[in-house]
């Protein structure tokens, strides 16, 4: 009898544990009370914000930070996050949101508090208006998020491989080759016929993305969706054209089909396999992760062909759940005030949204050495202020999704370029549905 | 036959002169009600873990439930019905039955093939039984990876490797059956020695004699493994069936790991190689974070796990039924 008790005991105690490992590794940034406090930041990609958080733990003995995230995979972060709003537990007490993924916590703003409440409103001036404006909910009585950067854009090109290719390697004399998407295309021709053994460019997707986003912010300032919430996939005209102009570069070889983000993508920049890229701004950080310390000096910045354009951009709230909320608000105003935005653009490049921070010499002359010492503030930072947003209608991530992959299936040749259009449309509007 | 013997105790201390005392009382309240007491923990666990989960999911999948939503209006079977007409989600049925077939029925037959091995005598026995175990307990994240990387277009080792020997490159992950056939490779790597065990288990539990009357008989050894060894292997084979049905149709990690970048739960641009429990995740959470459909998604599953393990049994049932009864009486 005694051993059965001692074997239900040691039975107990195992679930018992099991049970405490499962809670501690499931709570996030709650701290005991008394002690300096923990607040965590939730990140995805490159923020620049180590050196930001020692700097603020200096000034604020007690406040402890911690990160998470860096260097991650926009993708799997933002299910990550939605299922710790879902689940009332699990957030950061400061968490950032890409553009695409605010749209759909807009409808839902109870999960976050309203920064409005803690005196936010008085730093309205800090911001680009439309960055600003996209923090607030539909009715303007709520600003979930502060905005961190925006994501003008730029070409990065190998200066390496152009060079190989007989191609001119100076940053003005590249702009100059390409004022449109075709001279890209033509430059490409030419680049891929010399066999450099590399493709042009990495994968159509991106580069379909950077364009809808051009064309659409210089004609009706919005994509899939129009400012009246209906889903115009089949009918905008930008959309049309921007895939129009994809099919063109896919028609010519052009592409190395690494689908993006994917472990190949990855191994391509590795292994130096594409030539150009479509550039926001927040991508010149992540070149750098994955291009590694051995590609130094090998890439450049140009100007994307076209005519300006804005991708991405994310903003920093701070969840309802959060235990900290008045030390999370604070951190969070720090971190995206001008002086965190020039410290983040100094660090890993992501395109301040701030237009103090945007007319700060720091910014305005800084280079960067990665890229051959780009003058990459100049780059970004002059046309930022002249940047026109394209709305994002409740469902643009699925939509958006069903886009880029019928692009990406005419890219793999498993569907012709009509074909290709009829799925987008088709898909866009059954994921819109849903 | 082992449950009788387990309760024989109990019952031997019983012909005393009944004094009704407060420990008799105890001791038969103790043989009555422990015995569910010890059995509770698994139930309690069970109910909160599997039970409680399984109905609040069907309770969800009756409601239009946004995840982040604040309200979740009742909506009945439209879920359902909704997904019944929806041609991705047979879409990722038929991979998942793709993948399931070519994944459990070599790796059946090659965990009989290597149990029947490890079964004869052997040089260092112990350690060949422990190594076909390796694949099962390293991690399947880290198992997809590599896999994955091997299985690259053009980074790949199995593209080079076939470079060698004059085949053209294989596109692994646009290719839908490349990608089962990849996705397959990965599941067998990590399950034919599990198996393989379970039926090195079985197999030591058939009596030596059966054998040798049959060597007596003429049968050499081929005959004697089809004709003893699988005979009286069926209920361990019916089992292991079973086990690799639930596994193979809630297929995730394996798949979700191969497919890598942007929309990695899709299994691919045209949904190559997205199975069910992917769908699952695709609507329940990013993009769609429509928790109503994805849990509808999941019941189906259930359902169709359920259909398919009864067709397995009734298949194996057949099969074998003949020559069971010759060898059991």
């Amino acid at each position: 009898m005694l051993t059965f008790t001692r074997r239900r005991l040691a039975a107990v105690a195992v679930v018992a544990a099991t049970a405490l490992l499962g809670t501690t590794a499931c709570g996030g940034g709650d701290d005991a009370a008394d002690g300096p406090i923990t607040l965590t930041v939730d990140v995805f990609g490159q923020f620049g914000y180590a050196d930001l958080y020692q700097e603020y733990m200096t000034a604020n003995p007690g406040v402890k930070i911690v990160e998470r995230g860096t260097g991650g995979n926009l993708d799997e972060y933002s299910p990550k996050l939605t299922q710790w709003l879902a689940a009332g537990k699990g957030a950061g007490d400061v968490v950032a949101i890409e553009e695409g993924l605010l749209v759909e916590y807009k409808a839902n703003p109870q999960n976050f508090v309203n920064l409005l409440d803690h005196g936010a409103a008085d730093l309205k001036g800090n911001f680009l208006d439309w960055k600003w404006n996209q923090g607030l909910t539909a009715d303007g009585k709520q600003l979930i998020g502060l905005g961190t950067d925006v994501g003008g854009m730029a070409m990065c090109y190998r200066t390496d491989l152009f060079a190989k290719a007989g191609l001119p390697t100076d940053r003005e004399a590249v702009s100059k080759l390409w004022p449109t998407w075709q001279d890209y295309i033509k430059v490409g021709e030419q680049f891929t016929a010399k066999k450099t053994g590399a493709s042009f460019l990495d994968a159509a997707t991106n580069t379909f993305n950077t364009i809808l986003l051009q064309t659409a912010g210089n004609s009706s300032g919005y994509s899939y969706y129009d400012t009246g919430n209906n889903l115009v996939v089949g009918s905008n005209p930008a959309v049309k054209q921007a895939y129009d102009t994809t099919m063109d570069i896919i028609d010519s070889g052009l592409s190395g089909k690494y689908g993006s983000w994917s472990e190949e993508w990855v191994s391509a920049f590795k292994q130096s396999k594409f030539a150009t890229i479509a550039c926001p701004a927040w991508m010149t950080g992540v070149i750098e992760g994955h291009a590694g310390a051995g590609a130094k000096g090998k890439w450049d910045i140009a100007q994307i062909p076209g005519n300006g354009g804005n991708w991405g951009g994310s903003f920093l709230a701070v969840p309802k759940q959060s235990k900290h909320q008045a030390e999370a608000i604070e951190l969070a105003k720090f971190l995206t005030s001008a002086k965190g935005q020039i410290g983040a653009f100094k660090a890993k490049g992501p395109l301040p949204s701030s237009p103090q921070a945007l007319d700060d010499p720091a910014i305005m002359d800084s280079k960067n050495a990665y890229f051959s010492e780009a003058p990459v503030g100049k780059i970004f930072a002059e046309g930022a202020k002249s940047l026109k947003p394209v709305y994002m209608g409740p469902k643009n991530q699925a939509v958006r999704t069903e886009v880029e992959n019928a692009v990406r299936s005419v890219e793999l040749g498993k569907r012709s370029p009509e074909q290709g259009w009829s799925d987008a449309v088709a898909n866009a509007e059954k994921a819109a549905a849903k | 036959m082992a449950v009788q013997l387990d309760a024989r105790p109990p019952v031997a201390p019983a012909p005393r002169p009944a004094r009704p005392g407060l420990g008799n009382r105890l001791s038969r309240i103790d043989t009555k009600y422990s015995p569910y007491l010890f059995i509770a923990p698994f139930f309690l666990l069970f109910g909160v873990f599997g039970a409680y989960p399984l109905a609040y999911t069907f309770w969800v999948s009756l409601h239009d439930w946004d995840l982040l939503g604040a309200d979740h209006p009742f909506i009945g079977f439209d879920n359902y019905t909704q997904l019944l007409a929806d041609p991705d989600f047979w879409h990722s049925v038929v991979n998942t039955l793709g993948i399931f077939v070519i994944s459990t029925v070599p790796q059946l037959l090659a965990a009989l093939w290597l149990a029947n091995l490890l079964n004869r005598q052997l040089r260092a026995r112990t350690t060949w039984r422990m190594a076909v175990l390796i694949p099962n307990v390293t991690s399947t994240a880290a198992v997809a990876i590599v896999f994955a990387v091997l299985f690259g277009r053009e980074f790949g080792m199995i593209n080079w490797l076939l470079d060698h020997v004059g085949i053209s490159a294989i596109d692994w992950k646009a290719n839908r059956f490349a990608a089962w056939v990849a996705i397959s490779t990965m599941v067998d790597w990590r399950w034919t020695g599990y198996n393989a065990l379970i039926f090195l288990a079985a197999m030591q539990a058939i009596p030596r004699d059966l054998y040798e009357s049959a060597a007596i008989d003429g049968a050499g050894r081929a005959r004697q493994f089809w004709s003893i060894t699988v005979p009286l292997l069926k209920p361990t084979i019916i089992f292991a069936v079973i086990i690799s049905t639930i596994g193979g149709l809630q297929l995730f990690t394996e798949p979700r790991m191969f497919n890598s970048g942007t929309n990695a739960i899709r299994g691919g641009p045209l949904r190559e190689s997205q199975t069910v429990t992917m769908y699952m995740f695709e609507n329940a959470f990013a993009p769609h974070y429509n928790f109503g459909y994805g849990s509808a998604v999941a019941w189906l599953l259930f359902a169709l796990i359920a259909v398919v393990a009864a067709i397995n049994v009734l298949l194996l049932r057949r099969l074998g039924g003949g020559s069971r009864k010759e060898v059991s009486r």
